[in-house]
């Protein structure tokens, strides 16, 4: 049986692009603001929604992401909102995942946390910080609720260890763009292709590329070599830079406009 | 002496590596230099040569009699880790590390520390073995502990105020992950304590079971047998298992660890995080952690900032778990009376995590009377906490 987001990779394949991924905790910038993003997200024409679990200790988030998660944090944001929040995107026929540290769920119950990621229509879920040595009980949940596994490789990710990573994720291989936390950055690491031509070889899976990407200019260049571009930082960034959540509600539509050109102008 | 650990890094369902996978190939080169350096002679000479001539190795042992007539009449015996350069059990972890940087042809050491006692010891070994060394540090720590920041800056290490999170020593790891994350191949991360990602709560306790080794020695040669009970504090936990790694198959004698109980366990204000945490993973490891419903981490809280962390060792979690180890929490009132009484009976200052310790040898020595022989890790000193002392007892500074 395939997810939303296995489907989601067979169309854009077949209209030659990549496919546009924007991340957002939940409860930022509220519990209800971060809805609206979603609808903005949506609005703005993104392919798929990744929903952050905000945690206390993102080792692998750069100062924008964890400022946000402090945020939503203060807010006293849970798992029922993580979940509320995916469902508003797959209610609105979105394919969506959940982007969670391996705490979070473990607290929840490592069956239930994926049994309510598929009651909400969720079609996966990345985790940056769980190493398949450690993904056992993961590893059975996923396949009982039937959703993606989505696994994070790295540039330093050595020739032998890549098909293990690989062949265990599911809707696709997350490649994390170059040696770093996420943010913003000038320039996506030259690194980028050469990893993405090295998942190749080991999986048929989709590759997305993450770290870095926010501009319409670097979507179309990730496109050129990757099936999805994820963009994060620069969308909380919209948030954060606007006056009041009605302007930061525009300009992540805008954004997530120009972003959507570039995923269509890569090849 | 690997007994209990080194199946994939795991103690029973703890430890283990919950890592981004950017890390996996320095945690495995890490963990292969470690292994190779465990049988090499030249490595082993080394590192014993340091300890010889620069730590000041073995530490001696002193007897506390009349610090004892307060402890039900028991034998209590001081392990003196406080009498190493840089006044704690930290360096023999550094110099270990230190060594292993160079084999691995790196240049650059990165370092948490939260009181400063490790960002110290880290300052130092990198300053003997001409490391560039960049600490990290709880914004809110380093002006608590300006003197120990001063200290790191003299020894040549750039100490960078971490102001993410809850702006401690949990952030300051944080951090720290996240620039070797970024720097990996230039750079190796000295972490303080046996936690974090497998191979460091292995690889930390086996710098520090010199201790152990050296003290049973001592205990045997004084008195003829082996100790009734070892007693250390547990933050991390790194001193505590350094003791108690040799004991561990002498099953005669008991192994208690001291937690911090800040304002007591009941308040929520409290560090003790076996006595009042649950199973969760923190920094790299699955271990005892204080966490909310939600498997977030709560904040810690003691007057020792070398225990305040939410997370323990997960060798620790293993030993608590199998009933190898007991664990118990002692409330800062309850430290600082032991603190006190050290000074005056034995004109030794303890750093107030040790005070933990001595305020369990207490405790245990009154349950136990004078049959008891204690074995008690002196782990550092306390010219650290003068300040926070004289605040505490209302001396005029």
């Amino acid at each position: 049986m395939s997810t939303p987001l296995d489907d989601l990779f067979i169309k854009v394949r077949a209209e030659n692009r990549a496919a546009l991924i924007a991340y957002i905790p939940a409860g930022f910038p509220t519990i209800e603001g971060c809805k609206k993003v979603i609808q903005a997200f949506i609005e703005g024409g993104v392919d798929a929604i990744e929903i952050g679990f905000p945690y206390s200790d993102p080792v692998m988030d750069g100062p924008t992401i964890q400022a946000a998660a402090d945020q939503s944090l203060s807010q006293g944001t849970n798992a029922a909102d993580v979940f509320d929040a995916l469902k508003v995107a797959t209610d609105s026929g979105v394919p969506a995942v959940v982007m969670t540290y391996w705490n979070p769920i473990e607290k929840y119950g490592v069956e239930k946390f994926a049994q309510s990621i598929a009651a909400n229509g969720g079609s996966g879920v990345i985790t940056p910080d769980l190493t398949i040595e450690e993904s056992a009980g993961w590893k059975s949940a996923v396949e009982k609720s039937e959703i993606n596994p989505i696994y994070v490789v790295a540039p330093s990710t050595s020739a032998q260890r890549l098909p293990q990573v690989t062949s265990r994720c599911g809707g696709f291989v997350y490649a994390a763009s170059l040696m770093g936390v996420t943010g913003t950055r000038t320039a996506v690491s030259s690194g980028a292709p050469d990893l993405v031509a090295r998942i190749r070889e080991t999986t048929d899976l989709p590759i997305a590329v993450g770290l870095g990407v926010s501009t319409r200019e670097q979507a179309k260049g990730v496109a050129g070599y990757a099936d999805g571009v994820i963009v994060g930082s620069a969308f909380i960034k919209a948030m954060q830079d606007a006056p009041n959540e009605a302007e930061g509600l525009k300009s992540v539509k805008e954004l997530a406009q120009q972003l959507s050109l570039g995923v269509r102008e890569g090849r | 002496m690997t007994t209990l650990d080194e199946i994939a890094g795991h103690f029973g369902q703890y430890g283990g590596r919950f890592v981004p996978e950017a890390l996996i190939g320095a945690l495995e080169e890490l963990d292969a230099a470690r292994i190779k350096a465990q049988t090499d002679p030249t490595f082993i000479e080394e590192l014993a040569e340091l300890h010889r001539t620069y730590t000041g190795r073995p530490s001696i042992l002193t007897e506390a009699k009349r610090f004892a007539e307060h402890a039900g009449g028991a034998r209590i015996l001081l392990k003196r880790e406080d009498l190493n350069h840089t006044g704690s059990h930290k360096i023999n972890n550094v110099l270990g590390q230190a060594l292993l940087t160079k084999r691995m042809g790196k240049k650059r050491i990165i370092a948490e520390t939260g009181a400063g006692q490790h960002g110290v010891a880290s300052a130092t070994a990198a300053a003997l073995m001409g490391l560039e060394c960049v600490v990290y540090m709880g914004e809110e720590d380093t002006k608590r502990q300006a003197l120990n920041v001063a200290r790191m800056k003299l020894l040549g290490a750039e100490v960078i105020p971490v102001t993410s999170g809850s702006r401690t020593l949990k952030d300051a790891i944080n951090e720290a992950m996240r620039d070797w994350v970024t720097n990996v191949e230039t750079t190796h991360y000295m972490l303080g304590t046996v936690a974090g990602p497998h191979p460091f709560p292995s690889m930390v306790r086996d710098f520090h079971k010199i201790i152990g080794e050296e003290s049973r020695e001592q205990v045997l040669a004084l008195t003829g047998k082996l100790p009734t009970a070892v007693l250390a504090c547990v933050g991390g936990g790194s001193n505590a298992i350094g003791i108690f790694h040799r004991f561990i198959s002498d099953p005669e004698v008991r192994l208690i660890g001291l937690e911090a109980a800040g304002d007591g366990v009941e308040t929520g204000r409290h560090a003790a995080t076996i006595t009042g945490g649950s199973p969760g993973v923190l920094h790299g490891n699955r271990t005892y952690v204080l966490q909310d419903e939600n498997g977030q981490t709560i904040e810690s809280h003691s007057i020792s900032a070398g225990l305040d962390y939410p997370g323990v060792g997960p060798e620790h979690a293993y030993l608590h778990d199998i009933g190898r180890a007991e664990y118990r929490a002692i409330t800062d009132a309850q430290a600082m009376h032991a603190f006190a009484l050290l000074c005056k009976t034995e004109g030794i200052i303890p750093a107030i995590e040790t005070a933990h310790a001595l305020a369990g040898a207490l405790q245990i020595g009154n349950e136990l009377g004078p049959e008891a022989i204690l074995l008690i890790n002196l782990s550092g000193r306390g010219d650290k906490d003068v300040h926070t002392a004289a605040q505490y007892f209302g001396i005029p500074l």
